[in-house]
């Protein structure tokens, strides 16, 4: 019992501060390192505003254009599960407020635990499902080396020990606990050394295709 | 030109990395999205034509070079190098199985714009010497001769000649003041004379002020296509010189979509500074026309009749509706396809594909995806405003035995202008 209150001070504690730490010092170096490349002036007569253009395409590529939903549904259904579901988790379960409000000083009202815990089984379902598509569909198959499942581990594993942890489905709980808070820090650790990056440089990527699709006059 | 090399292609890829690139490969989550957007997956079923996989080359040097965890890795000894081999497997996918349609750019979950990428990640291609036969002559032939297709200014005077002999009209030549100086494609001055025709038509009813330069007369830019900026540069700089020398306010693109591309959108950016003139789509300029009035037709096409919007002016290029106004003044059965206008499907010859023999067989695959279009809708006649795209449209549909008229927009217009009085 003492070892795994002993593994859950040091994952709360100092585990924490070191995984903490990498993420945001990797993720700032990855920002940098693609905002730093800049890019050229261009002297081509604008037809349309960049800016406009770039912040629309920003917010309307998250709904899927309507010939990739009728060719991708499971990917662009499953996707928005699980996206959303893993934000749920993370965000409105009330532990989680209390944690960010310890460290951060802000709040904000959660849900229900029992609703974050039927989103979370949902969520843990799809993510299984996302795994098999990867693992049996032809191009997703073919496109998808070690550093896709690496990343669909680290993802999964804080919903998969939050689940057990939430449950006591693992004795004694400090252990499952400390698990999941661990699971969380393998997530933040790799966070910026692979494409989980893509949760904040979407956004650049988004706004560059609407911006130059802009600049010619078309809404990307 | 010097010789090509890995160590200038690698020189090359460095050169294209930017932002935008880093942030597009940064976002990639592999979800196989791009691939149901583009046509050479699509009638083929063969991941290898997924869009960004075409890219690996060029993310291999992103990730190696100009991220801190690739160089890490490199450091260890844990990347895979770019090498001649890699990218001479890698040359039919980004030449042969792609045509730079941008289709796929529109539909990625998280923004990146794959064609932006494939069209910079040529230019690592060519430097290094990995590029189709078929384009690198026309590169050479435009740069040498003048014209992609070989064709120099007397067979181009030769067709002027016949179109004012047949048509009574003057077609003006080296006009200094003109308002207007028309390109045109050698496709165009070969197999479709009539367009030059259709111009002097037109601007003659709405008194448009025009030329051709003997000196640059072809629209076209191989360099674009095998993704040479050095080779484009020289292009569109013929272009800019005979524009500013005969001090026109307009330069028109022809019926061409990568000629459109070339001199409006990359020509300022590789050359490094604005034009003096303006440049407009011939589509631009006759809907232009038809808003002021200027345009006046009688009569109409009954048939039922689509348009095929060419990649690099529509979605490319950002002349959305033009087309569709012209049209609506002269059809009374026009019908838009199911994907139209920036999600329009490609004809599978642009890019440089249709120069390109090697890819033939894979081009008429390809093309599958638009008889799918056409047989959907039932129609009679195709419209049409590239002339690349016209031919391989022409051959597409003979190679599926489908009887259908393919036209040009502008003499479609042409032919119903209301005859001038004398």
């Amino acid at each position: 019992m003492s070892t795994s209150i002993d593994f859950l001070l040091w994952v709360r504690g100092p585990g924490f501060d070191i995984a903490l730490f990498i993420f945001i010092v990797g993720v700032l170096i990855r920002l940098l390192e693609v905002l730093i490349l800049g890019r050229k002036p261009d002297y081509s007569e604008p037809r349309g505003a960049e800016l406009g253009a770039g912040l629309l395409t920003l917010v309307t590529r998250t709904a899927p254009e309507g010939g990739s939903f009728k060719r991708s549904p499971f990917t662009v259904v499953g996707g928005y599960i699980w996206h959303i579901g893993f934000l749920v988790s993370l965000f409105l379960f009330v532990p989680h407020i209390e944690l960010i409000d310890s460290v951060l000083g802000i709040r904000w009202p959660g849900i229900a635990s029992n609703l974050v815990d039927a989103i979370a089984a949902v969520t843990i379902v799809t993510l299984v499902a996302m795994l098999f598509s990867r693992l049996t569909h032809p191009v997703k198959r073919f496109l998808s080396g070690p550093e896709d499942y690496l990343t669909w581990v680290v993802t999964f594993l804080p919903m998969l020990t939050g689940y057990l942890a939430y449950h006591r489905m693992i004795d004694p709980y400090p252990l499952v606990l400390g698990l999941h808070i661990l699971s969380v820090e393998l997530l933040m650790v790799l966070f910026p050394f692979t494409k989980l990056m893509h949760a904040f440089t979407f956004i650049i990527a988004r706004w560059y295709n609407g911006a130059m699709a802009g600049r010619r006059g078309v809404q990307s | 030109m010097s010789e090509a090399t890995l160590e200038r292609g690698m020189n090359a890829f460095r050169e294209q990395m930017n932002a935008p690139v880093a942030s597009f490969f940064s976002s990639c989550v592999n979800c196989g999205m791009c691939a149901e957007a583009c046509l050479f997956y699509t009638e083929t079923g063969d991941p290898k034509y997924t869009p960004i996989h075409k890219l690996e080359p060029l993310r291999r040097v992103w990730e190696q070079e100009y991220t801190l965890w690739g160089r890490l890795k490199s450091m260890f000894g844990l990347s895979k190098p770019v090498t001649d081999e890699l990218l001479e497997e890698w040359e039919t996918l980004i030449y042969d199985g792609c045509t730079l349609c941008g289709r796929c750019s529109m539909v990625c979950p998280v923004g990146n714009d794959i064609s932006y990428m494939i069209r910079r990640a040529r230019e690592g291609f060519v430097a290094a010497g990995y590029a189709p036969e078929g384009i690198k002559g026309a590169s050479r032939r435009a740069v040498t001769i003048g014209s992609p297709m070989g064709v120099k200014f007397p067979a181009l005077a030769a067709q002027i000649k016949h179109v004012e002999a047949d048509s009574g009209l003057t077609i003006p030549v080296d006009v200094e003041g003109a308002d207007y100086m028309a390109l045109l494609s050698s496709m165009e001055i070969m197999n479709f004379p009539e367009y030059l025709e259709a111009l002097a038509k037109i601007f003659k009813q709405a008194g448009v002020t025009w030329t051709i330069s003997s000196e640059a007369f072809e629209a076209t830019n191989s360099g674009i296509q095998i993704g040479s900026s050095d080779i484009a540069r020289e292009l569109v700089n013929r272009v800019v010189v005979a524009a500013e020398k005969l001090k026109v306010k307009y330069v028109i693109s022809p019926e061409c979509g990568h000629a459109y591309t070339a001199i409006r959108w990359e020509g300022p950016n590789l050359i490094g500074r604005p034009y003096d003139f303006k440049v407009v789509h011939i589509l631009e300029l006759l809907d232009e026309l038809r808003s002021a009035g200027r345009l006046k037709t009688e009569g109409t096409e009954d048939d039922r009749l689509t348009f095929h919007d060419p990649c690099q002016i529509v979605r490319k290029g950002g002349v959305l509706e033009p087309p569709r106004n012209l049209l609506n003044m002269v059809a009374t059965n026009f019908v838009d396809m199911n994907d139209s206008r920036e999600m329009n499907w490609c004809c599978g010859g642009g890019g440089g594909v249709s120069a390109n023999e090697r890819a033939e067989e894979l081009r008429i695959k390809a093309f599958k995806r638009k008889k799918t279009q056409l047989d959907e809708l039932n129609v009679e006649t195709l419209v049409t405003a590239c002339a690349n795209c016209r031919l391989i449209i022409e051959e597409g549909l003979e190679e599926y035995r489908m009887e259908m008229p393919v036209v040009g927009l502008t003499e479609m217009i042409a032919e119903h202008l209301v005859e001038d009085e004398k």
